[in-house]
Parts: structure tokens; sequence; C-alpha cells
């Protein structure tokens, strides 16, 4: 057992399956020698070489596509789309090509590949470096979307995305970068599309994910405090939805706060309320109770921008409500 | 007809001497230019049934011909190894009959059949073979450029010495994907060959009215460091002697190769357009150079006896009419399949 940082564990995790496989390769901006603009890629490129940790130009469309190309012709690719802000200008790729293609193709294409983006808010960089852009790509079928909350995870969860057959896009939210976790030693392996229960509690289930997950318990410490027990679930997965773990929950607790980073409209936390709503309406106590960052872009300011995403008052403003 | 030069000489593209002149290479064996005009001939036989089964209404959808361009994916596809990958775009069948795909399986494509090529799935638009390595037919302007890339840098890290050949039209040259793609693939000197198909028309718009410079692709060229080569796309003997030096050069690992073979449609964009914007002056001057005819009279002057092409001819009716014929008589595709494989494990399911 090792204690790294969510950052160090990107870097980890991508060198467990480099040494595994010699068909995965990283690609991107200043991820090769200067190690990643969030430092999450050092050491790889000295490690593995120029021809399996390549630098580009600024080009996202050139990066995506090269990495699908590669994809269908025998490697495994590992891209990197610098901030998920900048999906914006790729998102053809993803959207049209990456995630269409095995469809109208009849399986005839496989695209074993990984987009990895640093994603979210915190960081006071202001609406174009800050997005939460999660629920973009769960709305596009065809993508599998992965979001780990701890450097453990985000080990297993990426090596689990690099062996998948499917293209994956894998958040790392960077306000959690700089935080640290246990990593065991030895080879880690995740499952796609399993939650984890991060702490127990009758009264409600808050379903979070990312950064929203330390949050959400910190707020879980605070309503213990005054006698509220609530169950932490830590979705890890957008696509595939561990519902079970969710309906589960919320059949023993019989109320449900979604804590997302999310913009309000057609946020993961959505399609979540309205699966349980259909399927577990007879079992809930109270009004499902969603907490997300406003519908607005976010603000550069830090009161600003922490008065937009979800806090721990809110989130325990949110639970106190679903109780009602 | 357009040489490949070293980059010491670039200056223009060079227009050449379309169809003869001092200084053209040998021509191909003649088995070759041979195996080119049966390509030829099936293409147009196949296109020219695809639209009436069109106004018969028994194509659904859209459709976008490469009636008259069939020089430029016959002499390619002629220059290539079976492993080397083909990329083209919605204006694709021409492209995915060149490398080999069943007749029957594309017609049967276009009507929505089960025995389609993709089993109704993906359409005209989206022409894939992987097993002819005709890597697919993409319909959003540019973005194949960029995969194409891919394909060659996969190449590359494994290897394989196989060459990507990415076809395009005139009207991809003004969209960003374009330039990513050109500058990517000559920073990493990718074994991929980009072939403007460039037949003056931007969809309803003449390309020079909307392009900076006169010839859209090669005149692009000298931005990223690549010769400007031009070739003229309605002579399958200057595409195939093109081609054959553009996939060596590739091959050897000298990096990219920009085309721009200069052709023109004999139809409108699509399906629902009739060309009526083009005048006829233009339409008249393009379809004397039809590109079928003029190898045929060329083949015929090499020595080929008349009754070899009228076999091939024949033999490519006879072809047509059993691929339309099969292809009607395939059922619509099973209702399972609209929700099969967007995963790799066959299904579509998203939640467990």
């Amino acid at each position: 057992m090792a204690e790294m940082t969510y950052r160090d564990a990107v870097a980890h995790g991508i060198a467990q399956e480099m040494d595994r496989d010699p068909t995965v390769v990283l690609i991107g901006e200043d991820v090769g020698a200067a190690g990643g603009v969030f430092k999450a890629t050092v050491g790889l490129f000295d490690r593995f070489g120029p021809d399996r940790v390549v630098d580009t130009p600024i080009s996202e469309q050139a990066i995506l596509g090269a990495s699908m190309g590669a994809a269908m012709t025998g490697l495994r690719p590992i891209a990197e789309v610098m901030f998920s802000d900048f999906f914006a200008v790729c998102w053809d790729l993803v959207a049209n090509e990456i995630a269409k293609t095995r469809y109208m193709t009849n399986g005839q294409v496989s695209l074993p590949l990984v987009i990895r983006s640093a994603n979210g808010g915190g960081a006071r960089f202001g609406a174009q470096h800050s997005q939460s852009v999660e629920n973009w790509a769960m709305a596009v079928p065809g993508l599998k979307v992965v979001a780990p909350s701890t450097p453990r995870d985000v080990v297993g969860l990426l090596a689990a995305a690099v062996r998948d057959p499917d293209p994956v896009l894998f958040f790392e939210q960077k306000s959690l970068y700089p935080t640290k976790g246990d990593v065991p030693e030895g080879e880690l392996v995740d499952e796609l599309g399993v939650a984890a229960v991060r702490r127990h509690g009758g009264h409600a289930t808050v379903v979070a994910l990312a950064a929203m997950v330390p949050r959400a318990l910190e707020a879980a410490d605070h309503l213990a405090e005054e006698g509220v027990e609530v169950t932490v679930i830590d979705l890890r997965s957008l696509v595939p939805l561990d519902v079970t773990t969710v309906a589960t929950s919320v059949r023993q607790t019989g109320h449900l706060v979604t804590v997302e980073e999310n913009p309000r409209l057609c946020g993961w936390g959505a399609e979540v309320a309205s699966i349980v709503a259909e399927e577990c309406l007879f079992d809930l106590d109270g009004p499902i109770v969603r907490v997300t960052t406003p519908h607005v872009p976010l603000p550069a300011a830090d009161a600003l921008e922490d008065a937009a995403m979800p806090s721990v008052a809110r989130i325990v403003e949110g639970v106190r409500r679903s109780l009602c | 007809m357009t040489e490949l030069r070293d980059r010491s000489d670039a200056g223009g593209p060079t227009t050449g001497a379309v169809g003869g002149g001092a200084g053209l290479p040998a021509p191909a064996p003649l088995e070759v230019r041979i195996a080119v005009y049966k390509m030829m001939v099936e293409m147009r036989d196949f296109e020219s049934r695809a639209y009436d089964l069109f106004m018969q209404g028994l194509v659904k959808g859209t459709s976008h011909l490469g009636l008259g361009q069939e020089a430029v994916a016959a002499g390619f596809a002629a220059a290539m190894r079976p492993s080397d990958y083909t990329f083209a775009t919605y204006r694709g069948h021409n492209h995915t009959l060149a490398r080999g795909a069943s007749m029957t399986a594309m017609m049967a494509e276009l009507m929505g059949r089960r025995a389609g090529l993709m089993a109704g799935k993906g359409g005209s638009m989206h022409l894939t073979s992987v097993p002819h390595r005709m890597m697919g037919s993409y319909a959003i302007v540019g973005a194949h450029l960029t995969i194409a890339n891919g394909a060659a840098w996969s190449s590359k890290v494994r290897r394989t010495g196989d060459v990507t050949v990415c076809f395009f039209g005139d009207g991809t040259t003004n969209i960003g994907a374009f330039h990513e793609a050109l500058n990517l693939a000559a920073v990493w000197k990718l074994p991929v060959v980009f072939v403007c198909e460039n037949n003056r028309w931007m969809e309803y718009t003449p390309i020079s009215s909307v392009t900076a410079v006169a010839r859209p692709a090669a005149d692009r060229a000298p931005a990223y460091g690549l010769d400007p080569v031009l070739v003229d796309g309605n002579d399958a003997d200057a595409t195939l002697a093109t081609a054959s030096a553009a996939i060596q050069r590739c091959r050897t690992g000298a990096g990219p190769v920009l085309v721009e073979a200069e052709t023109y449609r004999h139809g409108g964009h699509s399906r629902a357009d009739p060309g009526k914007y083009r005048p006829d002056e233009e339409v008249k001057a393009w379809l004397a150079r039809d590109p079928i005819p003029r190898f045929r009279a060329r083949l015929l002057e090499s020595g080929v006896e008349e009754v070899v092409l009228q076999r091939i001819e024949e033999g490519s009716r006879v072809a047509v009419d059993a691929a339309v014929r099969e292809a009607e008589a395939s059922p619509p595709p099973d209702l399972s399949l609209v929700e099969s494989d967007v995963w790799a494990d066959g299904g579509s399911s998203w939640r467990r």
C-alpha cells in the first residue's frame, strides 16, 4: 500500500497498462517531455519513449482522429484532451465518429480507446476551463463515461477503461489532482459500471460523482452530528450506470439526493432521479432532491465559484429537504 | 500528367500535359490497365442503376454519386496492395467497389436490406468493408482525414509498411480538420496519401468562389511542406501513375502526399439535386472528357481487342443485374439490430 496523489495515480495507472500491453500509446498536447500541464503524465516519456508517448500540436480534432484511426487498426490509444471544455472543438470526432462507428458498421469496427480529460471547477479558471461536461458525454449513445474520486480508483478504473473494447471518456476532476489516498501494491483493475458505497446510513441515499464524493462525505459527517445518517454512493461511472446499487439503497432509505457538479439542466442526476421515480416510486418517503451547480457558466472569482458549485452546506440543506 | 517531384524543384503545381506528352512514365502493364477499365465500367453501371432505383423509390434516403469521377477511384485502388487502407467520404460507392466489396451487399445496403454490407445500419453514406481494408465512408466533412492519419500512424508504429489513402472533395479543403490533419501528417511523416477529388462544385457553390486559392488542395500543400501535385482525374493512366508514385513514396517512409485530382461529377451533389446551377457549356465540356470512353479509346489504341472490352462491359451489366436481383430478394433487416452493436458485447445496455 502506497499513499499517492490523484495526479500521480494517473501516471501510475497509465504506466501499469503501458508496461502490460505494447499496443497502448499515449497522445496529447504536452503529455510527453513536459509531463502534462497538470503534471499527471510525469515520467512516462522517459520511461516509454517518444514512439509511445507522443506530443501533438494544439489540434484536438487531429488528436482524437489519430486515436480513432489507430484504435481501429490495432493500437489502444490513451488520448488526452487537456481541459474537458476543449471537447467542444472536437465533439464531431467524439459524438459523430468514435461513438457511432461500431453501430453504423454493424460491428465491423472496434474502437478500444480512452480519452482522458481534466474536468470541473474549483481552480478559479473561469467559464472556459472549469466546466463539468460529463453529462454531455452521457447523452451520446456509444460512449462509456468514467469519473474517479480517489487515487485508487484512478488506477483501477483507468486500467478497466484501457482494457475495455469500447471508447471510454475518462474524466479526471482537476480539483482532485492534489488529493492523496492509498493505492494497493501490484496490478489493480476495476470493473466499469460498479458504484462504491463510501458510507452507510439509513436515513437517506446521497449519490455523488468525482469531486462531489468527498464533499458529500463531509456533508454526511455534519449530518451525523445532528443524528442524520446517510449512505453515500460514489457512482464512479455514468455509463454503464450502476442502477442496482442506487435502487437497492433508495429502497432501504426512502430518500434520494444527487450531488452534481454539472449545471442543472439534463445533469446526470436528472437521469438517476427519473429512473428512481420510475422504478422505486413507492419506496420513496420524500421528494428527490438534486444539488447541482446552477444553470450558469462558472464564474472566475473564488467567492463566486464557491457560491456556484455544490457546497457542503448546500448538500446538508439538500438532504434536509429530501427528508421533509 | 503530374509526376511527384523532389522538394528542390517545388514551385507551383505541375499541371503537365494532360493525357500525354513528353516525360511521362511508361504506362502500366496492359493487364493492370484492363483491370482499371473493368473497375470503372462496374462503378458506372452500379451507380447508374442505383440512381434508377432511387427514382423508383427502391433506394431510400440520400445518395451521392461519383458518376464521372471513376478514374480517381480506380486508378488509386489499382495502385494499392490489399493490406493498404482506404478512407472515403459519403461519395464513397466507387471507392468501396474498388477495394472489392460485394456489389450485392452494397446494393442491399442502399436498399436497406438484411443482406446489406452493414445489414442496413449505415446506409449509402457510410459504406465500410473492413475485410477489404475499406475503413469507412465518413459523412461529416473533414473528420476522416484525421482518422486516416490514425491508421497511418498505427501502420508506422506497428511497422507493417501499409499505406493509407484518404479521398475527399474540394469542399473539405476549407474546413479546419483538413488543416489539422495535413499538419500532423507532415510533422509525423505519416504514410498517408490525401487525394482531393476536385469536382469544382462544393455542393451547390463553385469551389472557386469560396476558396482563397485557385487550386484548393494543391495550392495549400506548400503550407505543410508538401509538394503540390495536380493530376487529370479523368485520365485513368494519369491517376494510376500518380497513385503508384505517391503510394511508393509513402511506403519508403518519405511522409505524406497530397494529390489534387481535377474531375467532374456528372450529376448533382446528391439525390435531391439535379445540378441545374451549373453552366450548360461547362457540363458539356466535361462530359466530352468522360473518363470511361476516353480510356476505352486509349486501350484500343494500345492494342486491346474490342471483344475484350465488350466482354468486360457485358460482364458488368450481368453482375449489376444480379446484384439488384439479389438485393431486392433480401428481406428487411431483423428488428433486433436496432439495439445491437453499440458495444463490443453486441448489445446496447447502459445500466446494470
